[in-house]
């Protein structure tokens, strides 16, 4: 199997660059990223991140072939050689596809991902119906990979002042939540031109979503919610 | 000045709806339109005048162009957002554009009443 992998070492090289592998085993059932794992055999110098290797943790996020995704459940099978592997894009390279995700988290944290309630809180957990706790499916499975944020092109061009996909999936994941009491300082939160409204619905991020969710329509959703307490 | 990251300026919903809105005007302005001239018997000048003597075709005309104009402002602004950065660049084009825009609003209302 042949791929083609980007490299940089800030330390040493001046420009990055990429490096042909060549690996003699058979694709069959195997993922990207045992590949990878293999091919860091053959050169110890090859940076990448990895955890759980079984698509939870998010830590093998990677440009695949020109399309972001978990190399731990991509499988080699499915891929045109030679395999071309490069960093998320849009985020500084640390080494070879190490991102640095500081920007990422950062828009992330902007959104206040946890519950606010001021009620003291029950002896056993704030109950939801069956009904509204369905409203958060789709939304709390995000692992925060970051291949839907580094797809989007408004991040991209924006990505000090524009949350990205990932974080505004997780702002309607709260404003969607019945529990939630801070409905209103969330939205007014996001109601910008730059936090949510330079989404323009290019759809990138559910496209790549190695989770196969759907942040352009929780931005909808948010959208609507504004429209309905506008008008 | 200290250079920092500054967010929060609380609209766009507005814009975003007006977007939404000019385009089905638009749309169904477009749609009319064509019907209209493929009902005629002949294209020519004459055909062309007389649809465009009636107040409310010229109305209606005006509608579509306002709705065009601010749907262009929301595009150009979105573009200008996105691609240039720095802020006094940036609102030198903006105040051009609309300047622009509310010129092409007074020549189309001299065009559609011939004035």
């Amino acid at each position: 199997m042949r791929f083609r992998i980007y490299r940089y070492n800030p330390d040493v090289d001046s420009a990055p660059y990429m490096q042909d592998f060549e690996l003699n085993m058979e694709s069959g059932d195997a993922m990207l990223l045992d590949a990878l794992m293999m091919l860091r055999k053959q050169d110890d110098s090859l940076g990448f991140r990895k955890s759980c290797r079984e698509g939870v943790c998010g830590s093998d996020a990677m440009n695949i072939n020109g399309r972001n995704g978990l190399a731990c459940i991509t499988s080699l099978s499915s891929l045109k050689q030679p395999i071309e592997i490069r960093p998320l894009p849009g985020l500084p390279v640390i080494r070879d596809l190490i991102v640095d995700m500081t920007q990422f988290f950062k828009q992330y944290h902007s959104i206040k991902p946890y519950l606010v309630n001021n009620d003291p809180p029950p002896e056993t957990e704030r109950l939801q119906s069956p009904k509204d706790r369905l409203e958060l499916d789709g939304l709390y499975e995000c692992i925060l990979c970051g291949c839907c944020t580094t797809a989007c092109p408004s991040f991209w061009w924006n990505p000090d002042k524009f949350v990205g996909p990932a974080g505004l999936l997780q702002a309607y994941r709260f404003i969607a939540d019945t529990r939630d009491q801070d409905t209103a300082a969330r939205l007014d939160n996001l109601e910008d031109p730059y936090r949510l409204f330079r989404c323009h619905t290019i759809m990138n991020c559910a496209d790549v979503c190695p989770k196969e969710l759907n942040p352009t329509e929780a931005i909808g959703k948010i959208k609507d919610m504004m429209v309905k307490r506008a008008v | 000045m200290v250079n920092r990251i500054v967010t929060g300026a609380h609209y766009g919903l507005r814009d975003w709806l007006v977007q939404r809105v000019t385009a089905v005007v638009m749309a169904i302005y477009a749609v009319v339109v064509v019907v209209i001239l493929l009902m005629q018997p002949s294209f020519g000048y004459d055909t062309w005048a007389g649809l465009f003597s009636g107040n409310l075709m010229r109305t209606f005309s005006l509608l579509f162009l306002l709705s065009l104009f601010y749907h262009a402002w929301i595009g150009v602004r979105d573009i200008v957002m996105d691609y240039v950065k720095p802020a006094f660049v940036r609102l030198l084009i903006h105040v051009s554009v609309i300047l622009a825009l509310i010129l092409y609003v007074i020549w189309s209302m001299q065009i559609l009443w011939g004035l």
